[in-house]
């Protein structure tokens, strides 16, 4: 019992001393979970968001575009890896992991659960969606378990090539013909708002948020965050003339910040819940990846095997 | 969801970014053997030439110390403090050492 108490008052220590608690320190098993679930729903955002864009892939404007888009997606697969690892260092498996997320137990970032409908929607999605998740993410490289922390450096140093090079889609559509400008609106319409709500629900009813904090796994509110995107990206949208889609958008001098619209949380909700355009489609085609995978699992769980058996028989005949 | 229990082990990845400098931990992956961890490890953790080579070793044949013996391992140093240049208090006219 004391000793319990002990290892708990070097944990908050540690905490307070913004120390990194490392996977073999002891922690609250509180904390253990919440960091299980943040992280693997950070994973299943990074792997679930590639099938958006690969729908683009074989489809891209030019050889130079698909390159780019090629390897963002790549990249996203890896960032989907680093934090599919930081989260076994808790003690969870990626088989169970992935389990939850082929089961719908888990839950992924809902933004992902809309269709890309043109090819402006690469533009927006890396403009708005990755520029969102950075927003999100730099903050996480200080959060305060070490191998969560070092993954999302490692992430956000390949994150703002992601930002940029939709910004620049962006950019060209926006210099075109009058067609391709009105397909960059179109896609800015279609992704600003659920762009905003990848921040989450406002503080006031975000479940979670208030623990993470304490534990300083989250480092600023939901809102703050958000509202920190909103003044990044109005004059960004202004300077390739586009307009954002929200009617009570507008500067606000004195506090220095832009005021925008009221969010529709009861469209978040039914997304969340599994109402969302692509929902079921994500999942099937994430099931059918590995499904049709199996084979080539289990062939190379064979052949290692097989492998190793020849080299201990061999080092046994000698 | 699928039959398949083929758990790929889990190999740790470190990556010498350039030559002169000693190879650093960067996460791990899983991989059949330590053919494939290589490639693997080249896909996850050197899409920008960030190394010159990489070492893969299986998690489970690591041996670490643990947090619960950290004061038996590395107290002992505290109260040594003459190992440190900074201990000794020597004449400014010295110069150079
Ligand atoms: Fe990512
Ligand atoms: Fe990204």
């Amino acid at each position: 019992m004391t000793q319990q108490m002990d290892l708990n008052q070097r944990f908050e220590e540690y905490i307070a001393l913004d120390q990194k608690i490392e996977a073999k320190d002891w922690m609250p098993d509180a904390y253990r979970k919440t960091l299980i679930r943040q992280i693997s729903q950070h994973a299943h955002s990074e792997i679930i968001g590639m099938q958006p864009e690969g729908n683009w892939i074989t489809r891209a404007p030019s050889l130079k575009r698909k390159s780019i888009l090629l390897a963002k997606v790549q990249d996203e697969a890896g960032h989907g890896l680093y934090l599919y690892s930081a989260a076994e260092t808790l003690g969870i498996s990626r088989d169970e992991m992935l389990d939850a997320l082929h089961t719908g137990k888990a839950k992924y970032s809902s933004i992902f659960n809309y269709p890309t409908l043109t090819w402006a929607d690469m533009g927006s999605i890396g403009w708005l969606v990755d520029g969102a998740a950075i927003m999100n993410q730099v903050p996480l490289c200080k959060c305060s378990y070490g191998p969560y922390a070092r993954a999302m450096v490692r992430v956000c140093k390949e994150e703002s090539f992601h930002q940029r090079q939709g910004f620049q889609i962006m950019l060209n559509l926006s210099q075109g013909t009058s067609e391709q400008k009105d397909m960059a609106q179109d896609a800015l319409n279609r992704w600003w708002w659920p762009s905003l709500m990848m921040f989450g629900p406002s503080d006031a009813s975000s479940k979670h948020s208030k623990q993470s904090m304490r534990w300083k796994i989250k480092r600023f509110s939901n809102d703050e965050l958000r509202q920190r995107f909103v003044d990044m990206t109005v004059p960004q949208a202004e300077l390739i003339g586009l307009t954002i889609p929200d009617s009570d958008l507008k500067w606000n001098e004195e506090t220095g910040h832009y005021e925008f619209g009221p969010i529709d949380w009861s469209e978040f909700e039914q997304v969340v819940a599994g109402n969302g355009p692509c929902n079921r489609e994500r999942i099937e085609t994430r099931v059918a990846a590995h499904e049709n995978g199996a084979w080539v699992r289990d062939a190379a769980a064979a052949y290692a095997e097989k492998v190793a058996d020849r080299e201990s028989r061999q080092t046994s005949a000698a | 969801m699928s039959a398949s229990k083929t758990d790929w082990p889990l190999w740790e990845v470190f990556v010498r970014s350039r030559q002169g400098l000693s190879h650093k931990h960067v996460g791990s992956l899983h991989a059949a053997d330590s053919t494939m961890a290589i490639s693997n490890a080249r896909d996850v953790y050197t899409r920008r030439q960030e190394g010159t080579s990489i070492w893969v070793i299986k998690a489970e044949d690591i041996t670490a110390s643990t947090p619960s013996n950290k004061d038996v391992l590395f107290d002992p140093a505290n109260d040594k403090v003459y190992r440190h240049p900074t201990f000794y208090d020597l004449p400014d006219e010295l110069k150079n050492m």
